[in-house]
């Protein structure tokens, strides 16, 4: 199992009152699935998503990820368990403008200080099919191009998950399909798959479903 | 590998907004220059002091009424040292060369209708050789004529033109506070000593100046040349011995007069011009501050700018420490060009300053240097720190969500 979550809680005050984010949510995802989270907005699955990629801690519960504890880490634990574990892919994109393709793919190899970045930076953007474009910044490339800068990005430190959040939401449907199509080669090779998405175009593409609701999880629905 | 990779990050966020960045550099541009020609121009200083200070000879005693340890403010008014206190080193006092009694005042001259306020010296004709001075035309007052109250002056250079202009001086009639004087001489130009110029003086023989234009029974100094390869400090001692057993003390009373030697006026004027290039040095610091404070402010515009980039970095695993070492990195590129570039400046501005003002001499030392760029280097480190830190503390679902 790669990700065991159990119990999770997450509480924001807003205004005053209370808001429960996350209502006590269980989750098991195994290795080498292909997952959608989905729901709509308030349901809780952008909260969800930042405690599954380590970008923030639930408030009570437990989430153990590959098999290691990563609930009550430091923010500088957690900040090696993403540069490690999990790769990001964003709604826009979020590439740094100032760095070339094979800059910003090689950013991640450079914080968690390993050598020979650019080679396998390189390598990276090879197996995206971008090696023609290496040396052009974020706004010489379209959206789809950029989004496969993201996932060469995503890929480079070896994660134990992908996580997409609205991957397809700024492309067109054509690139949007791409991008899928990109996902589901990676996820063929074994790569574990999480999409956070509300549109159950893309959400058909994966075999498990997950809807949230006010914080908890309704059902799970197995595709084929 | 991060380090380089940082660095070529930061310079190329800092030339994106070339215009921004120069103006944060310019406070400590500015800074740097400040500091740097404020303290050649104390240093400067110093050394012409000193420069003029030893050509004066190292064997000139300067006795003077009034006790000693209120480093070297005199009060005019103490009336201990008598012309008989001056005849008497001249006669009894071991390994001296010449005397020369002085009074001293403030007078009005006037020849024709020019009037001109300066100071007199009423002195002996041996002043001129222990206090270098020259006489460039005519001649200076001989013994006969002190002995005999003469009415006769030497003009500094500054006070002839004061009064003349294009005129020969020599040999004109002259009123000092009312009373007629001759002309006989004029000095030699020595160059203004920045506490009183020695040009703008006129000297007439003692006696006519106590009795006649002062109405002084008391001296205020005098000068003893010490003979040549004398101990001047053991001429000194019997100076003070014969001057206190002149004048009554008992031991443990404190000396009435004082006698000050060339090293002593060294250490003093060396002290003046120290604190003169300490406090130059510390308003230009202030400057530097300013500067200083230039550069948090750019840096906290900088990291609320790149709020995102900074939720980019975190996500892809950026450490607090690695996102402080950057933003610390960028404000310590800003310093540290600005400082090299402040250098240049100062040091330009430095050697440019004599050409322009004869007012200056200045000099410019590998200290000076140093010090303005360790402390430009320390402005940007203490300055750069406040803004790295909140980039660092950044909660990385905020950064990634800001707009």
């Amino acid at each position: 199992m790669i990700i065991h979550a159990e119990n999770l809680v997450k509480t924001y005050v807003l205004g005053g009152s209370t808001v429960r984010a996350l209502d006590g949510i269980n989750l098991d995802v195994q290795e080498g699935e292909m997952l959608a989270i989905m729901g709509p907005s308030g349901s809780g699955k952008s909260t969800l998503m930042q405690i599954i990629g380590c970008l923030d801690r639930p408030d009570s519960g437990q989430y153990v990820l590959a098999g290691e504890d990563v609930s009550r880490l430091s923010k500088d634990q957690l900040a090696e368990i993403r540069n490690r574990r999990i790769g990001f892919v964003f709604q826009t994109f979020n590439l740094l403008p100032r760095m070339n393709a094979l800059e910003n793919v090689e950013l991640p190899l450079l914080y968690a200080g390993m050598s020979h970045a650019k080679d396998r930076a390189a390598e990276a953007l090879r197996t995206v099919g971008l090696d023609d474009r290496m040396h052009h910044t974020p706004n010489q490339l379209s959206g789809g191009q950029r989004q496969r800068v993201a996932v060469a990005r995503a890929l480079i430190t070896n994660p134990a998950i992908l996580l997409g959040d609205e991957p397809t939401g700024n492309l067109d449907s054509k690139t949007g399909d791409e991008i899928m199509a990109l996902f589901h080669t990676l996820n063929e090779k074994g790569r574990t798959i999480i999409l956070v998405t509300h549109e159950a175009d893309i959400a058909r593409h994966c075999r498990r479903q997950v809807h949230l609701r006010d914080g908890r999880v309704v059902d799970g629905i197995k595709v084929g | 590998m991060l380090f380089w990779t940082t660095v070529k990050a930061s310079l190329k966020s800092l030339l994106a907004s070339a215009m921004r960045s120069f103006l944060a550099m310019l406070g400590i541009i500015i800074g740097v220059a400040a500091v740097i020609s404020m303290l050649a121009i104390g240093t400067g200083a110093k050394k012409s002091i000193m420069d003029r200070v030893t050509a004066m000879g190292t064997n000139l005693l300067v006795v003077r009424p009034g006790q000693s340890g209120s480093h070297g403010v005199m009060s005019g008014t103490m009336q201990t040292l008598s012309l008989a206190d001056a005849l008497a080193i001249a006669r009894e006092a071991p390994g001296v060369r010449r005397i020369a009694p002085c009074v001293g005042g403030s007078v009005q001259l006037k020849y024709m209708s020019q009037n001109s306020r300066c100071r007199v010296t009423g002195t002996t004709s041996t002043y001129l050789p222990i206090r270098d001075f020259k006489v460039a035309r005519g001649r200076a007052f001989t013994e006969p004529e002190t002995d005999a109250y003469a009415r006769v002056a030497l003009l500094g250079p500054v006070t002839v033109d004061n009064l003349f202009g294009v005129n020969d001086p020599i040999g004109q009639d002259i009123k000092m506070n009312g009373i007629n004087f001759t002309v006989v001489g004029v000095l030699k130009a020595k160059g203004d000593q920045g506490w009183f110029n020695p040009d703008d003086q006129v000297l007439i023989p003692y006696t006519t100046a106590m009795k006649q234009v002062l109405g002084l029974d008391y001296l205020g100094e005098v000068d003893v040349h010490v003979r040549e390869g004398e101990d001047v400090n053991k001429v000194l001692d019997g100076i003070t011995a014969l001057l206190r057993k002149r004048h009554r003390l008992q031991p443990g009373t404190p000396d009435d007069f004082n006698i000050r030697n060339q090293a002593d006026m060294i250490e003093t004027f060396n002290q003046m011009a120290q604190t003169f290039s300490i406090l130059l040095g510390s308003i230009a610091s202030i400057s530097l501050l300013v500067g200083g404070i230039g550069i948090m402010n750019i840096m906290l515009v900088t990291v609320t700018e790149r709020t995102r980039e900074i939720g980019i970095r975190k996500a892809i695993g950026a450490k607090e420490r690695s996102i402080l070492l950057q933003f610390l990195i960028e404000s310590m590129i800003i310093s540290g060009v600005g400082g090299l570039i402040g250098v240049g400046l100062g040091v330009g501005a430095a050697v440019a300053i004599p050409y322009f003002t004869t007012q200056f001499v200045t000099l410019v030392e590998v200290q000076g240097i140093l010090l303005a760029l360790s402390f430009s280097a320390v402005v940007g480190i203490f300055f750069g720190f406040y803004p790295a830190l909140r980039a660092a503390r950044l909660d990385p679902v905020e950064a990634l969500r800001y707009e």
